[in-house]
């Protein structure tokens, strides 16, 4: 108990006023329902559309924390800048030259994010001309898929195991099992074409579920809590990689900085040749996504894990086996992640190194949550974040701007999905329906 | 449960028979309600609705859910503001602008949910909001003292030390209205109160409402339930869709709907029907049962609960196809792990459960509901919906993987929509559409969810769990129908309730259980008061039946008058007496409460008669009769 009781008081009646007012509003069918469609008053489709853009549905509030996040970093690039900075020193005698020249580093800043993300244009230009190729022109993009394809799989590992009410924080460790699993296939295996990538990436997709396996046999078994083990065998996966890489056969021959042999050219994922590195993993990613939301919503095994997600006792009630359905759920999560270590590998890494799997696996906790655990919400973060990342490279060498300034922004925007209380009340937006928002990452902690 | 029933019933003659008159007016406070009118867009929640509680009144407000009653006393405890209409507290117009203003005009309110720290102390979340603090520090001892104070003022037994979470749920309602009452409100608003009480604290409940009225406090009793009205209330308003309903015969309907309210007197069956707009039939019509094979067979059936004490401890049990078996007893007899047992949700000791010669033991909860089983559960939210499920998935929760609405890997949500179209027209089900998430319905159409499921394929046994629990009248009227008409078609039904009205109207046969055991099967028609006894584990000899492991149990302080009323029991048999006197001890109520049958609302009862001393023996004698002649009337329908 605190000493600052009296505020106490309001807290809790404020709940329930908007409690009751849902209880209230809740009998009538539509009942809750503003008084948003006035009838007569122009109720077109337009109309609707501007009014739904307007109210704080989870669309709206997602783009609007992405333009607060860059509008946060744009103050972040300012303050870093010494020169701008120094021209702040003189603000009262010419503002000009401050605002001038925050406005010219912010906006080379975000054009060069544009640029290294999605297009320059200055590469189509030169296409045009005859001057470059079209390989440059597709190079940002190229890049942005990259990063991104490895972060679906881990989103979606994440985002499925929410939806069955589990927290899988070990997308990380199932992912490192993956890249190893996939890598030794890939060097070890000596398989004809096609089939020598297929079983590499089976190799990365078991060694996933075998580390999902394990905390979920442990929660269905025993009630272990799935966040503890699965952050104890992250530990495990990455030191173990440390160690496996050392070891004679899997080392590169004539090295002796911890590298692996590289995976043989007929185990990597294709790419589409020259710069661009993006490869077969984004497609692989997109038919992943299209898997994960049929088996969410049109499988048997997915109604069952979203009625544990959500009621366990109603659920087991109606003859699902909860313990079943959490420890198959977690093998198929660690599935998930294990293929994104896989696409890692296989696709840009080709050999395994201490840092192959870089930080997929929590950037997957970070991508479902801006995707809200919905498939494909979920790869359309990830594609963000990819952007991010690749157009923060550029922004690092052409403009100066640290890349930690684009790990600032995802955090930002991470920041204001979590919180869509405070996007609504900046922009004004009024309460939709539909605007549950962070409900889902408030259930299972 | 029986007894607590008839003694309910009894005090009504004596305590609320002449028409209201004001009680002690220590702290007078009239609140007056005027025109008050609400709307959430289109749904005026509220309109025009005039209230007038008198001081020291038990104003109860009656009405389906829905109607509008707690939106009303939302507004009148500053939760929400009216759009029109106003508040007025002793002759003047107050604006409640948050509950605050409300607390300080001196109305306060006990929600339907305890807003209540769980791993806080009694006095702890007494004090919370409002805490007293000694040179910057909190002042416990002040806080424990004024808890003790209040507790003592208006007998409402709570310990100041306790921690929250393990008192029953009872207490925690108590700990509400001693809060409440610490903060010298004069009027209190309690919001279903009895909704999550078993029938001994509803009956502890009520005599609490009595000595605050007694002591000049106000009361707005919220609630569908008809009998506690009947019970408590000096006068009843009863909303329907947003307006109150004056009474039919009411000569000044016309022009004064202030005076549109129903006296105690008026009878259940018209009170019903005015809160649901309709004639409601408050018996069930059923034929004659016509028992066919044995389907399900439990024999010797010993099961443990959770801390391994034996709660269904050798029960032999046979359900034939086309009857209803009612299980009576008072909520923790062994009910729930018996029926756990049936769905293989709890693994027996030992026993056998038999269906067509079958065991069902062993097998797994799918594989029993795929034999042909239905099952609605006791509580419906926790085990019986998945509430963030739409209407259409819930209805297939225990079907999804089975033609016609899937199979082992895929689900056919065409046929999932079809089906969940069906059912919401077939079984009345309320809803905006099959696609909205059960959530959002009543409490009486999530239950009609769960009864649709469980009901719409071909069953062997239908197993009902307190299958009206929280539900408004209407709904249950319908589903009361459902389980006769599942019966008619030859399904064997098991109605396991604590609401005695309910077995007895459903069953054709009765079973009594008590501390594990069946002590006695029992026709509908066996009267009340026999049947409370039983509840209460009295068997005829007028020893307590359990013998050994139940010593001091019998509590039976209130059934002692019953007794030689009945005359089918040993009159002044030296046991009856015995147990009479020495078991009414009122402190033993809590406890009572939290253990498993302990101590049958002889407790509370007693406490009744220690309110309106000799009234108990009086009332009866009025209230037998009474009560033999509902349990007949019903018996031959």
């Amino acid at each position: 108990m605190t000493t600052d009781g009296p505020v106490g008081a309001p807290k809790i009646a404020d709940e329930t006023a908007a409690d009751s007012a849902t209880d209230a509003a809740a009998p009538g069918p539509v009942g809750a329902k503003p008084a948003h469609d006035e009838p007569g008053d122009g109720d077109t489709l337009l109309n609707r559309f501007l009014q739904n853009l307007w109210a704080a549905n989870t669309v709206t509030v997602t783009v609007l924390s992405v333009v607060l996040a860059l509008v946060i970093g744009a103050i972040f690039i300012i303050v870093s800048d010494p020169d701008v900075l120094s021209t702040f020193g003189y603000l009262t005698a010419r503002p000009s030259d401050a605002f001038d020249a925050s406005w010219t580093v912010v906006s080379d800043a975000y054009a060069d994010l544009f640029k290294g993300a999605i297009v320059d244009p200055a590469t189509i230009t030169a296409w045009a001309n005859g001057t470059g190729t079209w390989r440059q022109v597709f190079f940002p993009i190229s890049e942005t898929l990259t990063y991104a394809a490895p972060l679906v799989f881990t989103g979606l590992s994440v985002a499925l195991a929410f939806r069955g009410g589990l927290f899988n924080i070990g997308g990380q460790g199932q992912a490192v099992v993956g890249t190893i699993t996939a890598a030794m296939a890939g060097f070890f295996l000596p398989l004809p074409p096609v089939i020598h990538l297929i079983a590499a990436l089976a190799a990365g997709l078991l060694g996933g579920a075998l580390w999902g396996f394990v905390p979920g046999i442990l929660k269905a078994r025993t009630g272990a809590h799935e966040v503890i083990v699965t952050i104890m065998l992250n530990y495990t996966a990455n030191l173990f990689l440390g160690w496996l890489i050392l070891q004679k056969g899997v080392q590169q021959p004539g090295r002796s900085d911890a590298i692996s042999k590289t995976v043989d050219g007929d185990a990597q994922l294709t790419s589409f040749g020259g710069e661009l590195r993006a490869n077969l993993g984004i497609l692989l990613a997109v038919l992943a996504t299209a898997v994960v939301a049929w088996l969410l919503n049109r499988s048997a095994f997915g109604f069952e894990l979203r009625a544990v997600g959500a009621n366990p006792p109603a659920a087991r009630t109606a003859g699902i086996s909860v313990a079943r359905t959490y420890t198959l759920l977690m093998v198929t999560a660690g599935g998930l992640a294990g293929l994104g270590g896989a696409t890692q590998v296989l696709g840009t890494a080709h050999a395994l190194t201490p840092q192959v799997a870089g930080n997929i696996g929590f950037d997957g906790l970070l991508v479902a949550l801006l995707g809200r655990n919905r498939p494909w919400g979920t790869l359309l973060a990830a594609i963000l974040f990819g952007a991010l990342r690749a157009g923060g490279n550029r922004m690092q060498s052409f403009s100066g701007i640290s890349l930690e300034l684009v790990t600032v922004l995802q955090a930002l925007i991470v920041i204001f999905i979590a919180a869509p209380a405070l996007v609504k009340a900046i922009f004004h937006l009024r309460a939709a329906r539909s605007a549950r928002l962070g409900a889902s990452m408030a259930k299972g902690w | 449960m029986a007894c607590a029933a008839a003694l309910l019933g009894a005090v009504i003659p004596s305590l609320a028979s002449p028409p209201f008159v004001p009680r002690l007016q220590e702290i007078p406070l009239r609140l007056e309600l005027r025109g008050i009118t609400k709307r959430f867009g289109d749904l005026v929640a509220n309109d025009h609705i005039d209230l007038t509680v008198e001081p020291g009144e038990v104003h109860a407000l009656l009405g389906e859910n829905g109607a509008g009653k707690s939106t009303l006393m939302n507004q009148l405890y500053g939760l929400l503001q009216p759009d029109e209409g106003e508040i007025v507290v002793d002759g003047v117009a107050r604006t409640f602008r948050s509950p605050r203003d409300a607390i300080a005009a001196g109305i306060g309110m006990v929600h339907q949910h305890f807003m209540l720290v769980p791993v806080f102390t009694v006095a702890e979340n007494i004090a919370l909001g409002a805490e007293k603090t000694r040179a910057g520090f909190l002042d416990r001892r002040r806080a424990r003292r004024e808890v003790l104070e209040v507790s003592e003022r208006y007998g409402l037994p709570v310990d100041p030390d306790a921690l929250v979470e393990n008192l029953p749920v009872g207490a925690q309602q108590r700990v509400e209205i001693v809060k409440a009452l610490t903060r010298d409100v004069d009027l209190l608003i309690l919001d279903e109160p009895t909704a999550v009480l078993t029938p001994q604290e509803t009956e502890e409940l009520l005599e609490v409402m009595r000595g605050l009225s007694d002591a000049g406090k106000s009361i707005v009793f919220i609630t569908h339930k008809l009998k506690e009205v009947k019970a408590i209330a000096d006068r009843i308003t009863v909303i329907r869709r947003g307006r109150t309903v004056a009474p039919s015969n009411h000569p000044a309907t016309a022009h004064n709907r202030t005076e549109a309210y129903f006296s105690p007197q008026t009878s259940e069956e018209e009170l019903a029907s005015t809160m649901v707009g309709r004639a409601v039939s408050l018996d069930i019509d059923k034929a004659p049962a016509e028992p066919g094979r044995e389907v399900l067979k439990i024999s010797g059936l010993v099961v443990e609960d959770e801390r391994g004490v034996r709660a269904v401890d050798g029960v032999d049990l046979v359900v034939r196809a086309g009857e209803v078996l009612g299980v009576a007893g008072v909520q923790g007899n062994g009910q729930t792990e018996l029926v756990e047992a049936l769905m293989g949700l709890r693994e027996p000791r030992a026993g056998s459960i038999m269906v067509d010669n079958e065991n069902l033991i062993g097998m797994s909860t799918k594989h029993i509901l795929r034999s042909g089983i239905g099952y609605v559960p006791e509580d419906r939210s926790h085990d019986g919906l998945v509430k963030e499920f739409s209407v259409a998935e819930n209805l297939v929760l225990d079907q999804y993987d089975r033609p016609p609405y899937g199979n082992a890997f895929r689900l056919d949500p065409g046929a999932v929509a079809t089906a969940a179209r069906e059912r919401v027209e077939q079984f009345d089900i309320r809803t905006s559409s099959a696609e909205a998430a059960v959530s959002t319905l009543s409490g009486g159409n999530q239950q009609k969810v769960v009864v649709a499921r469980e009901l719409s394929r071909p069953l062997r046994l239908f197993i009902a769990a307190q299958p009206t629990r929280g539900v408004d009248v209407g709904s249950i009227e319908f589903i009361h129908g459902r389980i006769v008409h599942e019966r008619d078609v030859g399904t064997a039904v098991l109605v396991i309730s604590s609401e005695l009205d309910e077995v007895v109207g459903l069953a054709d046969r009765i079973a009594v259980m008590y501390r594990g055991r069946i002590l006695a099967i029992v026709s509908p028609d066996t009267p009340r008061e026999e049947l409370g006894l039983l509840m209460a584990g009295i068997t005829d000899g007028g020893t307590p039946a359990t013998g050994s492991p139940a010593p001091g149990t019998p509590a039976t302080g209130s059934h002692a008058p019953g007794t030689p009323a009945t005359g089918s029991h040993a009159p002044g048999t030296p046991a009856t007496g015995s147990h009479a006197p020495g078991t009414s001890a009122p402190g033993t109520s809590a406890p009572g409460a939290a253990t498993p049958g302990a101590a049958t609302g002889g407790a509370a009862t007693g406490g009744s008669g220690a309110v309106a001393p000799g009234g108990g023996a009086a009332a009866s004698d009025d209230d037998k009769p009474a009560a033999g002649d509902g349990a007949a009337e019903k018996g031959t329908k």
